[in-house]
Order: C-alpha cells, then structure tokens, then sequence
C-alpha cells in the first residue's frame, strides 16, 4: 500500500512535468538555470510557498506532490513579470503557474471566492453572476442607439467585443460609454453582440479552468461565425489576448484589435477634436495583458500624448516592468483570499507609485483598473487627490 | 454499505426577473431560467461526502426541466453513481404532492437506507418535498439537518436551533431527512471532469406512472407585490419633526 502512495506521488511530478511540453515553447523547461530571478520579481513571491523557481527545482527532486495540499499557488496574478525576466525565456505564467492552478482545481483544492465566479461563468457567461440578457443593458441611456448585431442584421466594420465587467460593472460602464461615444463620433460603422457575447474565459484559464474556457470560448466562436464584420475591436486586453493568442488554437480566427491600437491608427482624426481644459500631469499604468503578455506600450502613449496639456510623468516600474493591479488570472475573484494571505493589495503598491510620480491622474486601458486602483486612492495616504480614468474617459473628457 | 438517495428538483433562478402568466396564476415559464434548488445541492454534498466517508452508494433523482442533464453530469463528476431523471407531463411544473409521489414511487426500488433533500425550495407552494416523500413511504424525517453520521441502523443528525444551539438526535433507519447544509459547502468539479462524464455516463430516464396532485394547494391568483403607500416622509427643521413625530406616536397610543 505505502508503495503505490509513494509511486502515485512520484507519478505526480513525471505527470506533471511531461504536461509541460504540450505549452508553446514548454520544453525551454528544461533550461532552467534555478537563478530565482523568477521568484524575486514575483509581485507575491514572498507570500507563495511554491514561487516559479522553487516548483521547479521540487519538481526536479520528483517531490511536486507537496505542492497539491499548499494553496498558495492561488496569489499567482499571471501578470508575466517572472515570465518576463527569465534569462531562458520559459513561458512560466502559461505554463507551469497556469497547469499548476489545473491541478489544484481537479484536485478540489480551490478557494471558495474564485468558485463561485467560475460557476457564474459557466451558468450566465459572466463571472459577476448577473443576467446574460443584461448585457447590453448599460447602452440604455446614450442619445444614440447602439447596434446589437442580431437586431441589426447587417454587417459592420467592427464588431466590438464589450467584455464582462465594461457590460455590468457600474463603474466601468462609464469607460465603456465612453468608447460607445467615440466610435459615434468618429462614424465608425459598429456593432456588438449584446447577449449572444459571453465571457472571453481568458481569466478563467489563467485561473486554471481550461474545460470552461474551452465551452465560453465556443459559445462566442459561434457568435462570432453569425455574423459579419471586418475586425473585431475591444477595451478588455484580457479579451484581446484570449481572441489574439488563444482563440486561434480552437479554431475560432479573426484579426482582433485592441481600441488602443485601433484609435491611434486613426490620431489625426481625433485630434482636431481634443480641447485644451488646462495643464495635467498623468501617469500611466501599462495593464499586464496589453504590455508584457502583448507588447503594446506605445499606442496608449501616444493616445494621452495627443491630449492638449497633458504631461506624462512615468512610474518607477513602467512597461515591461509594469507592476499588476492585482486582477489577473483570477485575482479578480480573490481578493478575499489575498488579503488573508499578506494584508496586501497589489493595487495599493501601484497607487502609492503613482502619488511618488506626481502625477494628478492615474490613466489606465483594462477595464479591471479602474475599481481596483479607485478603491485604493481612498486607503493609500496622499492617494486622496488621484483621479482614476481610462484613456478613453480622458478622450472624451478632452472633446467636451 | 449505505444506500443513499438524493431527491433533488430544478427551481426559478432569480437571477432573471420573474414574469407571470397570461392567466395571472403562475409563472411564466417560457421566461424562466432553472437553477438547482440551493438546498438540494446542500443535500447532494453530503450523500457524497458520506459515501467517501463510509462508503455507499449514491442514486440522484431529478424530475425532468431543462437544465436537468447537465446538473446531473455535474453530480456524478462529484461521485454520484447513479443519476435517473423522471419523465412526465411536467411542463406546466408540478406540485410538490405530485413530485413526491413520483419520488417515493422511484426511490422505493433501491431499498434506500437515507434519503436526503433540500430542506425546502423557492417554489413550494404546498410545502416542502421530505416530509411528503417520508410520509408516503412510511420513514420518519428530520428537517433542517446541518450534519449525519451513520452508525449501524441508526444515523445522528445534527440540527441548528435558533440562538447558535445545537441539537444531535438519533434516527432509525431507513429515514427522510430534509437538509438545511451539507458538512461541507457543494464542492466545484472542473468543467472538463464534466464534459467527460457526459460521454461515459448514462442517465437512466424513468417515465413517471401517474402525476397526482392531491392535496396541494390551487394558486387562484399570483402577482407582483404591489407597492403599499404607507410610508410618509417627515420633513421640516429638528423642531417640527420632533414634533410631528411625538404627534404620531401619540395619535399610535405608543406614548
Ligand atoms: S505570473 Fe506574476 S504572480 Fe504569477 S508567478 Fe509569475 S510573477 Fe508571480
Ligand atoms: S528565472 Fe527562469 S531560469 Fe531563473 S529560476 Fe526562474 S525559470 Fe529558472
């Protein structure tokens, strides 16, 4: 009997380690050079009892099994940094941080918090858990109608993907007003999928549910094949890297912008349009989706740059080193867990950066930010002043 | 090895706004969105967290909605060994006299030890579905359990009284018993355990003999609350509201 445990735990780790090879460019694994610099610029690396570097050597020992009764692996934000710094480039965040959640999840060790938001997802395609026919709720009262792809029955040049919390989060269904005027404005031919759009599942994945990525990422597959359009456009960099990056693997193809680059192609369009409302200093918070996970840092820039009288001031981690917020890979759905963990936030960090900077306004482009980091001006000292905007708020501020 | 059953039905998910029929005598159906009744999951994880611990055998019967199949899967990814799902002229819904009648006649096969069930459901109109089943099978039930050990032929449940106490009583078996919580909160089963028990698992669909309704009640008319304009907004300086409010009180005999 003692043996099969042991040979079952032993079995474990080969297991897991062989599951590795089957990420793009998983066999880099074996290159791992146990520098720890994975570890060290992990943003809760302290708090973990299994960070990137140590998994790693655990499973070279062929001792894994350990790490299925431990929890921690749950403060991984999949926000790329180890990924990023890593001299051999092991696709640890996809890879090894993302399997690893899979095994804990199939193991029945997951916290209660991040089960119910899979569990929304997978009943309503949201993981706040409210109506599906709610979606396109927030469009109400704008002065012009939004197109709604079923009703419209014709085809667009964009079909903009609006995403779970720029449809039902109140906060930020102000930037999603806000992207919904100026696509008016600038007479882009568009529509969305109201309540035939679910959840782009990219968190749900990086939180270790892959069967439900799989079925919303289906669900939205065919949505998308109903209809007609040139391009797909969204706000959510999250959902911009599971259409750009993911979806394409389970056959669902099309090109995909995310409105930062799609604005910015059209920068002499908007410029005429901006006013000058007086002088402001701005800094900008590079989401880990849209940087590190996609490389986009120039596009946003250029955006705030475009503004009359805005000066950006940079944070001391800007661009690739851009620190989370906190959201990520299933962060948005643990903050309780978190907490209890390090009576940390993440968030926290970012906004006292931001009060180091100067800066007046803290920009941001992901629509996780703008709770996250307005929660945290009303803890963090001196933070009281900071106003939160996404780029688009301070578009449209501009033009009014 | 105990032989458990769970009795377990869909119910409105109130998630969506609820929308009443033409005949202004029930729900509307066609607009409803089910959702397992909370309480039965409650029952469905502890028949499983009592078959891994003393090992047993789990039959789940569900009367036949839409969503029922996939609800099912998702018990027996948990570790239910047997799923049946009771076919009938359920469309309109039935009451819980008529389900439990079809419950008691499907459960009596299996010769259960303990049967469990959601201690009630949004939607008992006329009642919740233990005692029913309990009393047209002869067993004895205990609502409002938060707790079972078997021991023998006799199990020891566990019931929340109201100030935090706690009450442990014994029950012969084979016994109802209506829980208000499992041992432990419904447990999350990946998708994928899932997905693969819809390929490997079969539901075994059982038409129901006779839907009798007897003895429940008949809804004559349902409708939304209908808003009272009782209440009265005081206004004016501290002052006069202090004064109007002594006036109100005085007028209500409360001073
Ligand atoms: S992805 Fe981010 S949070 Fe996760 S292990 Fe790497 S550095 Fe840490
Ligand atoms: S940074 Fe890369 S090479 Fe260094 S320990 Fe981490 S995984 Fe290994």
């Amino acid at each position: 009997m003692a043996d099969t445990v042991t040979e079952a735990k032993a079995g474990f780790t080969t297991k897991f380690y062989n599951s590795l090879f089957e990420v793009a460019e998983g066999e880099k694994i074996k290159t791992c050079l146990q520098c720890a610099d994975c570890s060290g610029v992990c943003p809760f690396g302290y708090l973990m009892d299994f960070p990137p570097g140590r998994m790693i050597a655990w499973m070279r020992a062929g001792i894994l099994d350990k790490m299925l009764d431990t929890d921690s692996v749950w403060m991984c934000v999949s926000c790329y940094a180890c990924t990023e710094v890593c001299p051999k480039n092991i696709p640890l965040t996809p890879g090894l941080m993302t399997r690893a959640k899979e095994e804990l999840l199939l193991a029945g060790n997951i916290p209660t918090e991040l089960q119910s938001a899979l569990e929304f997802s997978q009943r309503y395609g949201n993981p706040l858990g409210e109506s599906p026919r709610k979606r396109a709720d927030w469009t109400a009262d704008l002065d012009f109608e939004v197109p709604i792809m079923r009703k419209a029955k014709r085809p667009v040049d964009v079909l903009w993907f609006v995403g779970d919390y720029a449809s039902y989060h109140p906060r930020v269904q102000k930037t999603t007003k806000a992207f919904a005027k100026l696509l008016h404005k600038l007479g882009i031919d568009f529509g969305i999928l109201g309540p035939e759009e679910n959840s782009d599942g990219d968190s749900q994945r990086l939180a270790g549910e892959r069967g439900l990525f799989e079925m919303l990422a289906e669900k939205n597959g065919k949505a998308f094949s109903q209809y007609e359009f040139k391009e797909i456009i969204t706000t959510d960099p999250h959902a911009y890297n599971a259409i750009k990056n993911e979806y394409p693997q389970l056959g669902i193809e099309y090109p995909v912008r995310h409105y930062t680059e799609f604005l910015t192609e059209r920068i002499e369009e908007i410029k005429p349009l901006l006013k000058d409302n007086g002088k402001k200093k701005v800094t900008y918070h590079d989401p880990c989706y849209l940087g590190r996970a996609n490389n986009i840092y120039d596009a946003p820039r250029t955006l705030l740059e475009a503004i009359p009288g805005v000066e950006i001031v940079e944070m001391s981690h800007t661009k690739s080193t851009s620190l989370c917020c906190g959201g990520g890979g299933g962060g948005m759905w643990l903050d309780g867990f978190q907490w209890e963990k390090g009576e940390v936030r993440l968030s926290d960090w970012r906004v006292k950066e931001a009060v180091t900077s100067g800066a007046e306004i803290l920009a941001v482009a992901c629509p996780y930010e703008p709770p996250r980091f307005e929660d945290s001006t009303k803890t963090v000292p001196g933070a009281e002043k900071i106003i939160v905007n996404d780029i688009l708020e301070l578009l449209i501020g501009a033009m009014e | 090895m105990a032989k458990i059953v769970a009795i377990v039905k869909m119910v409105p998910d109130l998630v969506e706004e609820l929308e009443i029929n033409e005949a202004g005598t029930g729900l509307d159906r066609d607009w409803l969105r089910l959702i397992i009744n909370e309480f039965d999951n409650h029952a469905i994880e502890q028949a499983i967290l009592l078959k891994e611990r003393d090992a047993g055998e789990v039959t789940v019967i569900a009367p036949d909605a839409e969503g029922v199949e996939d609800m099912l899967f998702t018990t027996a990814a948990k570790g239910a060994d047997r799923m049946i799902k009771l076919a009938g002229d359920l469309e309109e819904g039935a009451n819980n006299h008529a389900l439990a009648r079809a419950f008691a006649e499907a459960a009596k096969p299996y010769q259960p030890d303990l049967i469990l069930t959601g201690v009630q459901a949004n939607d008992d109109l006329d009642g919740p579905v233990g005692p029913l089943v309990a009393e047209y099978l002869g067993m004895p039930y205990v609502g409002y359990i938060s707790g079972v050990t078997i021991e023998g032929n006799k199990a020891i449940v566990r019931k929340e009284y109201p100030g935090g106490l706690i009450g442990e009583m014994e029950v012969t078996l084979p016994a109802v018993l209506g829980i208000q919580a499992g041992e432990e909160p419904p447990r999350y089963v990946a998708i994928s355990k899932v997905r693969q028990m819809m390929k490997t698992a079969e539901i075994d669909e059982q038409e129901i003999s006779e839907l009798n309704p007897n003895g429940g009640v008949i809804a004559k008319r349902m409708y939304l609350p209908e808003a009272a304009k009782r209440a009265e907004m005081i206004e004016g300086d501290e002052e006069e509201i202090a004064a109007k409010l002594v006036a109100i009180f005085k007028k209500a005999g409360a001073l």
